[in-house]
């Protein structure tokens, strides 16, 4: 795409007078992409751009915080996850708060690497923080492979693994959403036909995007073009990445190590057929990953508002007060890709 | 050969590794006296002063090492103060185990680096403690001022034009590949300015503020030096230049060539009317040679990034790690 095509895309959406549309974005690299283009302020005042439940840490309940809590305090045990997971705030206290009280924590940039720090301590009971959705649910798959094959016997993983589809349909049934930018990543897996049965039921655009400026601007178009005429259906505008069926050794590596059960996601409560858990003989590597549906929210935290798109990031009473990167009150303010962290460095320094 | 406690002791076995590899690279007229002071001659002016200790891992990588990045870092910070860099102390804290020919490639590269900087190292201290086999240095630099020269982050003037001497991110791509073990053709951007900073006086340039692009990146000093200045400033994301290898570490990881470190890059404020001039200057200086003009400067607070696809964004300091995102 030339700068004149993007310059096309740009005008267009920015001279949009039609009817209000409250649009949806489901992916916390759409979220951050939207900011570090800047396409995000080109939109009109009537298309509302909702960051919704995309961002794996943010839709992560309490209990399962409390449980990484609770083996990191566990003499002999050690966990390992992603970085971004230590400050959110579990019911009593966040992964680095536990380590604060001389609990056992580690991060890796990649999950392949915990295998090593395991492999060097064999002395040590390793639980990994298996966090995310349909985009690195393969990579746990071959994680978990891996740690079979090899005989690794100190580590088990703690999967929050949860699938899209289910998230939207419960944003769907609240009937505020005009339409959905279908995430890139998760699509890649999936395919861009896992969204056409949503999009036929409830008769609502769902359009495939990628991460550019000029991408962005391509989705949000055609998403803004079909939601004003009323139009259902499926648009896939990333197709240089995205297939219709997806990358089918991914989703077989996915089928092979898991099944889908119930999950627990802050803000949409307990969806059935939401998480990806453990199966066969790779249940044996779970660490206790199902059941973890307690989600108590710290007083005043209005996350879950936040993520069904009910409340913007600003309009929340602890934004920018209570609750702010350095001291999060709740997760979507402590995860590179929550709307609240995001819509706060938006604002800039000079609060 | 391995370093071992005894090395610092202070006996006879800590003469030997200053006299093989310290003295041996560093040898200049003060140091040669190996008085405990150097002794140095009263400088015209006034003097800038300044230190910075060296912690990185691996202690060597594509395009740099632990000993080339301790002369730059602070050559570079007295350089951002219209300093001319004269004279440096090295501090070394070796921990056993580590190999004598690494701390002697180090040195070396120490030595070339100085002298590319002209700067003479005159003091030194060696120490030696439990580890495994790490290297830590601190260096100490002393510059001195020319009359006539006012360069301060508190110095922006609305009008002024931005300067970025190179391409963003390298030093800090390079550090994370070598950690995470990916191979790129990625080299570290890590040198000496000197020659860049004398050129911009040489050329008649009255700079208003300068930085060295380091960790934090150009999101985080940009937005120190609209702070300190009560100014705001609008840097241009098309004119921002950024490598291929750099763009697709990013695109892979989830970075932001803004908030990722340099070790060989400035930022500076010009009057806007010098500003043609000033970027000549750079970019005929070693290091230059895709030095833009990014951006400006004008009333206000705050750093604005216009997007290439025209739209706008706030730039704040970068906050925690610049850690890879998760999904």
């Amino acid at each position: 795409m030339d700068a004149d095509e993007r310059r096309e895309l740009a005008a267009f959406l920015h001279s949009y007078r039609g009817r209000p549309l409250r649009l949806m974005e489901v992916c916390g690299t759409h979220t951050s992409a939207l900011r570090r283009t800047g396409v995000r302020q080109l939109l009109p005042e009537n298309v509302a751009m909702l960051s919704g439940p995309g961002c794996p840490v943010c839709v992560t309940p309490t209990a399962y915080i409390d449980r990484l809590v609770r083996y990191a305090l566990t003499p002999g045990c050690r966990v390992l996850s992603f970085g971004d997971m230590l400050a959110v705030p579990g019911s009593e206290m966040s992964l680095a708060g536990a380590r604060a009280r001389g609990g056992s924590v580690g991060f890796f940039y990649a999950p392949e690497q915990a295998l090593e720090i395991a492999g060097r301590e064999p002395g040590t009971r390793f639980i990994l923080a298996a966090v995310g959705f349909e985009t690195t649910a393969p990579v746990w798959a071959a994680v978990a492979e891996e740690i079979l094959s090899s005989g690794l016997r100190n580590v088990k993983l703690l999967t929050a693994l949860k699938t899209m589809p289910a998230a939207m349909d419960s944003l769907c049934a609240s009937g505020r959403i005009d339409g959905f930018l279908c995430p890139g990543h998760v699509a890649v897996v999936t395919g861009s036909e896992a969204f056409r049965p949503l999009a036929e039921k409830w008769r609502r655009p769902m359009v495939v995007g990628g991460f550019t400026g000029g991408l962005l601007l391509a989705a949000l178009c055609r998403l803004v073009r079909e939601a004003s005429a009323g139009n259902g259906g499926l648009w896939n505008e990333y197709p240089q990445f995205v297939r219709p069926e997806g990358n089918p050794r991914a989703k077989e590596a996915v089928a092979r190590a898991f099944e889908p059960g119930p999950a627990c996601w802050r803000g949409l409560g307990t969806l059935a057929d939401s998480g990806l858990y453990l199966r066969g003989a790779y249940a044996a590597l779970d660490a206790g990953s199902r059941g973890l549906d307690d989600d108590r929210a710290p007083e005043g935290c209005r996350c879950g508002n936040v993520l069904r798109g009910e409340l913007e990031p600003r309009r929340c009473p602890l934004f920018g007060g209570a609750c702010a990167p350095e001291h999060p009150v709740g997760a979507c303010m402590v995860s590179q890709e929550g709307a609240c962290r995001i819509a706060y460095l938006e604002s800039g320094d000079c609060r | 050969m391995k370093i071992e406690l005894r090395h610092g002791a202070g006996g006879a076995d800590t003469s030997g590794l200053i006299d093989r590899v310290f003295a041996k690279h560093f040898s200049n007229d003060v140091l040669n006296r190996m008085e405990d002071a150097a002794v140095l001659p009263r400088p015209e002016g006034r003097l800038a002063l300044t230190t910075d200790s060296f912690v990185v891992r691996p202690l060597e990588f594509a395009g740099g090492d632990i000993g080339r990045l301790s002369v730059c870092g602070t050559v570079n910070d007295l350089c951002c103060m219209g300093a001319r860099p004269r004279y440096l102390t090295a501090g070394f804290i070796l921990e056993e185990g580590l190999e004598s020919e690494t701390l002697g490639r180090v040195v070396t590269s120490m030595a070339k680096t100085a002298e590319e900087a002209g700067v003479t190292i005159v003091a030194g201290d060696t120490k030696v403690i439990e580890g495994a086999g790490g290297l830590l240095i601190n260096t100490a630099g002393v510059g001195t001022i020319p009359e006539g020269r006012d360069v301060s982050a508190a110095n922006l003037r609305p009008g002024d034009r931005l300067i970025l001497s190179g391409t963003l991110g390298e030093h800090h791509a390079v550090i994370l590949s070598a950690r995470m073990g990916l191979e790129t053709s990625l080299r570290s951007d890590c040198a000496p300015l000197t020659k860049m900073a004398e050129a911009l006086f040489a050329a008649g340039v009255h700079v208003h503020a300068m930085r060295d692009v380091t960790r934090g990146g150009l999101a985080t000093v940009a937005c120190e030096l609209a702070k300190a200045s009560g100014c705001s400033i609008l840097l241009r994301e098309a004119a921002l230049p950024v490598s291929e290898g750099v763009r697709a570490l990013c695109g892979i990881l989830g970075l932001d060539p803004l908030t990722m470190g340099n070790e060989g890059k400035l930022f500076l404020a010009v009057p806007g009317a010098e500003a043609e001039r000033a970027l000549a200057a750079v970019r005929s200086a070693p290091y230059g040679e895709n030095a833009a003009l990014v951006g400006s400067v004008a009333e206000g607070s705050g750093v604005v990034l216009e997007t290439a696809v025209g739209g706008r964004r706030v730039l704040s300091p970068l906050r925690g790690e610049g850690l890879p995102r998760i999904c």
